[in-house]
């Protein structure tokens, strides 16, 4: 059987990343990308934003649910009146057509149950895959071949339909976010489990590991003290893809109207109402879709940065790729040109 | 090679069978009561009953797995209370919304999201694998750069965004096309294709960006073999290189994985679906959500998980096709 999915994984995976370097190696190298600072600050920003959200909407002086008949124009549909969506001192982005809603809290509240729902469905799909595929990797042939199976169709199961058919079966009153954070988290860690199994199957063969265990350590000390550092470079690579890809999935949910229920504002929801709304009025559709956007593209950027900064040989491999590439191209390049 | 298929065949059965179980258990067993969801709001208790028994869900649990198992392989017959109504295999039940057999409500749907599917791949592997080539072509240049800040935001943007600018730019503001409502392919190919065009390429920004990242990198990986270090040391262009010699190698992954993903995107168009209001089985499966139609969920997941696993046995015989190294065992 030839390993088909395996081409989807972030590439080279191997111990050289932290053990060799040193943190503090990686945090130089992390530092010496510009987009990697840019990528960081825009989370930086967005992380404090939704943190001070109830702060800031005090000092705005408004509330997240508070309707605004007064400032949508009925004869119009609903649509906020006033341009840019209805943006003025006391609505600083606007209302929400129809509600008359603050958007600007709205958007932050609603960035709060992002990050929040990502960062929590990240930290349970992190821990199944390091249980998973630490068990795989040093468990016996049968139980590794059993949660190997698993794993794989852990991976072929599109996420999607299978999150939003789980939330059918779960009773209505339990708390959307948790429950968006459970079915993402339990769903969507076949992936990282293989990669964990990958590199602590290479790991075992290593003296060190098998130093550790003549020395009379117990499978589990081996796997906390001597294989757990092993893995952190790629679990934590892999870590910070998980984050944007669980941030489309909870806006993806809610956009479908199986996600986050209203009140409760989320990006994914917003959108869904703004098909309704984009040609009356188009600021709405522009803010959530520009927040989702840049959010997910900055976490994306920091994943490249931290994949090359935890593995160099990446990142002298594209150097090289490159080097050699304008020599060879030198010719044909005028060619071309 | 006949022994590998049967192996194969085998092994996908094995892992649909499991896969049933785990959603069976799931959906039917778990919490709450089907009866009761069957039997709709407005139900009092004499109904209630009637519906258990026709649903047999006062039988032991394995026994109730057993016929669902029976209904998919060999039908299943419902008595309606005034007769007997069958369902053919493949018989997922029947629709607790308006007793509708499932497995047509899904025949029904199927056209448009496998329109949407097809056309989506192919405008996907076109974008993907060009832009991907090109990058490698021109690499260390501005081109390369700009195709990866590019492919970067396409990943960024998900469906629903990329599909509201299009709509916004195409349909509200040039009114170069109208605002997508399906049309059959039997109907009218032409009006099809039409309506189809946003939603395919909302669906291919998105995909084909990956597409890019990877034929990017697995080129890049073939360039470094060693037959192409023969190829350059007498004297074959960069271009002659890329475009014929190693493009088999590199492009072999490729195909192999776009296989496999068009097993999931059959089942992952729900949100294109639900953006542009294309009926097909995405859009029935969040509406069945949204009601708790158990039946039609159960079946969609097992169609789609289905359609995952064969993907995935066309997807590697792609694989070894295209590049002879490979071979299946």
């Amino acid at each position: 059987m030839t390993d088909l999915i395996g081409t989807k994984e972030p590439e080279a995976v191997t111990p050289s990343g932290v053990a060799a370097s040193g943190a503090r190696q990686v945090w130089r190298r992390l530092r010496a990308r510009k987009s990697a600072l840019v990528a960081a600050a825009v989370l930086g920003l967005l992380v404090l934003l939704a943190l001070g959200a109830p702060l800031l909407a005090a000092l705005e002086g408004q509330d997240v649910n508070a309707y605004h008949d007064t400032l949508v124009d009925s004869a119009r549909g609903g649509v906020p009146s006033g341009s840019f969506g209805g943006v003025s001192a006391d609505h600083w982005l606007g209302v929400e057509p129809g509600t008359g809603r603050d958007l600007f809290v709205r958007l932050l509240y609603g960035a709060r149950v992002s990050l929040m729902v990502a960062v929590g469905a990240t930290l349970v799909q992190v821990l199944v895959a390091v249980v998973v595929g630490l068990a795989a990797a040093l468990g016996n042939r049968f139980v590794d071949s059993f949660l190997s199976r698993i794993t794989e169709v852990m991976i072929a199961l599109p996420l999607l339909v299978f999150a939003i058919a789980l939330t059918a079966v779960v009773p209505t009153d339990f708390p959307r976010p948790l429950l968006l954070v459970v079915v993402i988290g339990l769903i969507a860690w076949g992936g990282l489990a293989r990669v964990v199994r990958a590199q602590a199957l290479s790991l075992k063969k290593l003296d060190y590991v098998s130093a550790a265990r003549l020395a009379g350590g117990s499978t589990w000390r081996v796997a906390r003290r001597e294989l757990l550092p092993g893995i952190a470079a790629p679990v934590i690579t892999y870590a910070v893809y998980l984050l944007p890809s669980n941030i489309v999935l909870e806006a993806s949910m809610s956009f479908l109207g199986v996600g986050v229920k209203p009140p409760t504002p989320s990006w994914g929801q917003m959108l869904s109402s703004a098909t309704t709304w984009f040609r009356a009025d188009p600021t709405y559709v522009v803010l959530p879709a520009l927040l989702l956007f840049v959010t997910t593209l900055a976490f994306t950027v920091l994943g490249d940065a931290v994949r090359v900064a935890l593995d160099p040989r990446v990142a002298s491999r594209l150097r090289v790729g490159r080097a050699k590439a304008r020599k060879a191209a030198a010719p044909a390049g005028g060619e071309a040109a | 090679m006949s022994l590998y298929f049967l192996r194969r065949a085998l092994g996908a059965v094995l892992v649909l069978l499991a896969i049933s179980v785990v959603i069976y258990a799931t959906f039917y067993v778990a919490p709450g009561d089907p009866a009761k969801l069957a039997c709709g709001p407005r139900c009092n208790p004499e109904q209630l009953r009637q519906v258990r028994e026709q649903l047999s869900l006062d039988d032991p649990v394995y026994l109730q797995y057993w016929h669902f198992l029976q209904g998919v392989f060999v039908g299943h017959d419902y008595s309606t209370g005034t007769g007997v109504m069958h369902c053919d295999a493949p018989c997922f039940g029947l629709s607790y919304q308006n007793d509708q057999q499932v497995t047509e409500l899904i025949a029904q749907r199927l056209p448009a999201t496998l329109s949407l599917a097809a056309g989506a791949m192919a405008l996907t592997l076109l974008l993907g694998i060009g832009t991907g080539l090109l990058s490698v072509v021109r690499r260390g240049g501005v081109v390369e750069r700009a195709l990866t800040w590019l492919t970067l935001a396409g990943i960024a943007t998900p469906v629903f965004i990329s599909g509201l600018a299009l709509l916004m730019v195409f349909c509200a503001y040039l009114e170069w096309l109208p605002f997508p409502s399906y049309v059959a392919l039997t109907d009218d190919p032409e009006q099809w294709a039409w309506n189809m065009l946003l939603p395919w390429v909302a669906l291919a920004l998105l995909e084909s960006s990956k597409y890019a990242r990877m034929t990017r990198s697995s080129m890049l990986e073939t360039l470094a073999e060693d037959h192409v270090r023969t190829f350059r040391a007498y004297g074959v262009s960069e271009r002659a290189i890329v475009g014929r010699h190693a493009l088999r190698g590199a492009v072999a992954p490729v195909i192999a994985m776009a296989a496999v993903d068009f097993g999931s995107m059959v089942g992952g168009t729900m949100l294109t679906e639900t953006m542009f209001g294309l009926p097909g089985v995405g859009q029935l499966l969040v509406h069945s959500v949204q009601t708790v139609d158990l039946p039609v969920v159960v079946a969609i997941v097992m169609v789609i998980g289905a359609a995952v696993v064969i993907a995935n046995i066309i997807g590697d015989v792609l694989y070894a096709a295209a590049d002879r190294r490979v071979a299946l065992r």
